[in-house]
């Protein structure tokens, strides 16, 4: 194990947890202040790598492309809030979860139905392909850098939203106690939408950043959307905080788990079932992480004591 | 006592009856991926199917077309629904091998026929092997003993070999093994489904690796090999025709091009079957056809063929009338090993552009004649 496919592996680690990151920030602030479970957040992700896609062939330029991903998952995002979601929220969760699952199958049928079944075309833009020489000998990929420094700037940002601004004091005072901002005059209607606005709009971003090196094809949320959801349970439900750490944690955790599993179980078995071994242990890794945090502290890590 | 035996005797009455109803036809259970990841494929399978199924023009198969979203439980409820209430004949359409080793198994001893569209686990083809189940896809070892024996002739000798961790995946890696005469600079099983692919190219780029093989059907394909592109990684690639088919060339882009694949299928195979389905395809569907569509194709005429020898009411005849696969396969030759699994040509195939569509061109024949190894375990 070389030093450098160690540290190759960290910014692997790293770049996996950022794009986490901006699929869980929406998911924990729509259940921290609404109280909604939203399955189909993984739809927003789809949307904006598709939006992405189609925005780059059509118009040649990957730029708009992502602008088109924010602004078309934003969009999609208030138009869901203001005509089903925002009758939900007063429902139990079993209604929320049906309801935002019918959503999924109405989204994905209807990008299959624009779009077709098959996988479309999404690349990186050129200035960002290739390799970037770093220290220790490590050839990185540039656009998984950009990945990084975007993530962390939209945490940043985040982090500066919730904590100083008047928008950021509403939606604490919401997750702290709905019914009182309302009777003090803030028009809750309003910032639940900008809420799941925001958070479609970075889920949708999400998916255009990740979908220039995947694939971008009709059900490409929703294994997303599970890790998301291990990540704001980790995180402490309603937390930015928490899912940030939450999400470095479990992208490192995964990442590395996959160098070293098999490696470690390569130590007392045959090479071939070390590997399955290994493998098959590596992908529950998470969850392992997500159960034994949940049983230190069961309101998850920044969450409220349950 | 009477009473239940009138039951009992009216029951079979009932079903003999349900049994005459449709004996001069064939009712066909079609369970395949329709919705969400991978679904391209089961799409592929069930147009080709039904374009056969037309030219046929034969009014008496009925074709039940259900999704199983990929995931092995739905599959199962769909083959009991097809088996009890549907009462079909055949069942077939499965693409993904963890599938089929889940409804497989139960359909085959109920004595229903299963023609595997696409998935051809070890385990059916070996100790599993049933008179009821037909592969008109290949085993699934196949395309990758090709794909090992390509990477030797080309004179590699270290290769770095990554499959998802499923049947399909154990038996790609063994097949390569099999025919692959180098060392292995690593081996990796990845998750099915997985999307990100950084930390096994880190690997390969820190391994003594001079050739990479991977076996990663659909969009886990296509986001490996944008993500191998883009890593500057310089060895040659190896993989079997999953990752460079029709349906995802156009995604995974100018990334594929150069790449070796094996297929026991390719749209310039030359033969009068071959040149008419892919035009009928395109003309029908508006695109190019895909081995997974070719297969589709080649299973429903086999059908046919034994349909016009065979009635289905009489299992026995119908089985030998399947055995002798007497229909105009679009890859050529093609008969059945002794464990119902094809014998056929698979070939080598480069992915090139044609003005601005990306599709593949034959290069060589890989294997001739080739069966499977599991034919000697198989106690038919």
């Amino acid at each position: 194990m070389s030093v450098s496919l160690f540290a190759e592996q960290l910014l692997n680690g790293l770049q996996f947890g950022i794009m986490l990151f901006l699929m869980s920030a929406g998911l924990t602030l729509v259940f921290g202040v609404m109280g909604l479970i939203n399955l189909a957040h993984g739809s927003f992700y789809m949307v904006g790598a598709f939006a992405c896609a189609a925005m780059a062939s059509a118009l040649g330029s990957f730029w708009l492309g992502l602008a088109a991903s924010l602004a078309t998952a934003a969009i999609a995002g208030v138009l869901v809030e203001t005509i089903i979601v925002r009758r939900l929220y007063h429902r139990d969760h079993l209604d929320q979860v049906l309801a935002t699952f019918a959503l999924i199958l109405v989204f994905s049928e209807g990008t299959r139905w624009l779009f077709g079944s098959f996988p479309i075309f999404l690349n990186i833009p050129d200035i960002l392909s290739g390799t970037i020489d770093l220290p220790f000998g490590i050839a990185y990929s540039k656009y998984r850098l950009f990945i990084i420094a975007v993530g962390i700037l939209i945490a940043g940002g985040l982090y500066f939203l919730i904590a100083k601004t008047r928008l950021g004091v509403q939606i604490r005072a919401g997750e702290a106690d709905r019914e009182m901002i309302s009777a003090l005059g803030v028009n809750i209607a309003r910032l639940n939408t900008i809420v799941f606005g925001l958070g479609a709009a970075l889920a949708g971003f999400a998916g255009a950043m990740v979908g220039a090196i995947q694939s971008v094809e009709v059900g490409m949320g929703e294994p997303i959307l599970i890790l998301a959801f291990v990540v704001i349970v980790i995180g402490g439900i309603g937390s930015i905080k928490g899912a940030f750490l939450a999400s470095i944690l479990v992208g490192l955790g995964d990442t590395l788990g996959r160098l070293f599993l098999p490696g470690f179980f390569g130590f007392f078995l045959e090479p071939s079932s070390a590997t399955s071994v290994g493998s098959a242990l590596a992908s529950m890794l998470i969850y392992l992480l997500m159960a034994v945090v949940l049983f230190f502290r069961p309101g998850g890590l920044f969450g409220k004591a349950a | 006592m009477f009473k239940s035996i009138k039951t009992i005797l009216a029951a079979g009455v009932v079903i003999a009856a349900t049994g005459a109803a449709h004996a001069e036809g064939v009712k066909v259970g079609m369970i395949t991926t329709l919705s969400g990841g991978g679904s391209g494929l089961g799409i592929d399978v069930r147009d080709g199917f039904m374009l056969a199924v037309k030219q046929s023009g034969r009014d008496d198969i009925e074709v039940v077309i259900e999704d199983d979203q990929r995931k092995p439980d739905v599959a199962v409820q769909l083959a009991d629904k097809m088996i009890q209430s549907d009462q079909v004949d055949i069942l077939t359409g499965i693409i993904w091998s963890n599938l089929a080793m889940a409804v497989v198994p139960a359909a085959v001893n109920q004595g229903k026929i299963y023609l595997s569209p696409n998935a051809g686990p070890s385990q059916l083809a070996g100790q599993g092997c049933n008179p009821n189940y037909f592969n008109v896809a290949w085993q699934n070892d196949n395309l990758h003993e090709a794909a090992g024996g390509y990477a030797t002739s080309a004179g590699y000798e270290r290769s770095f070999i990554l499959a998802p961790n499923y049947p399909a995946g154990q038996d790609a890696l063994t097949g390569y093994k099999r025919y692959f005469k180098g060392e292995l600079a690593g081996e990796v099983y990845t998750k099915l489904g997985q999307t990100d692919y950084a930390a096994e190219i880190a690997q390969i780029r820190a391994s003594d690796a001079d050739s990479v093989f991977f076996f990663l059907p659909g969009g886990m394909g296509i986001a490996f090999m944008k993500q191998f592109a883009d890593s500057g990684i310089d060895l040659p690639v190896v993989g079997p025709a999953f990752s460079f088919d029709q349906g995802i060339l156009q995604a995974v882009g100018d990334a594929a091009l150069g790449v070796k694949n094996t297929s026991q299928w390719s749209k310039d195979i030359d033969n009068p079957a071959n040149k008419a389905f892919v035009e009928s395809f395109e003309a029908e569907y508006g695109r190019l056809p895909s081995l997974y569509a070719s297969q589709g194709f080649d299973t429903a005429n086999l059908m046919i063929s034994a349909m016009e020898k065979a009635d289905i009411g009489d299992l026995d005849a119908f089985r030998a009338a399947l055995k002798e696969a007497d229909f105009d396969s679009v890859r050529g030759d093609f008969a059945f090993a002794s464990n119902n699994h094809p014998i056929q040509d698979i070939y080598v195939r480069e992915v090139i552009k044609e003005g601005d569509v990306l599709t593949n061109k034959i290069v060589s024949v890989g294997l001739e004649d080739h069966s499977n190894a599991y034919v000697d375990q198989c106690g038919m």
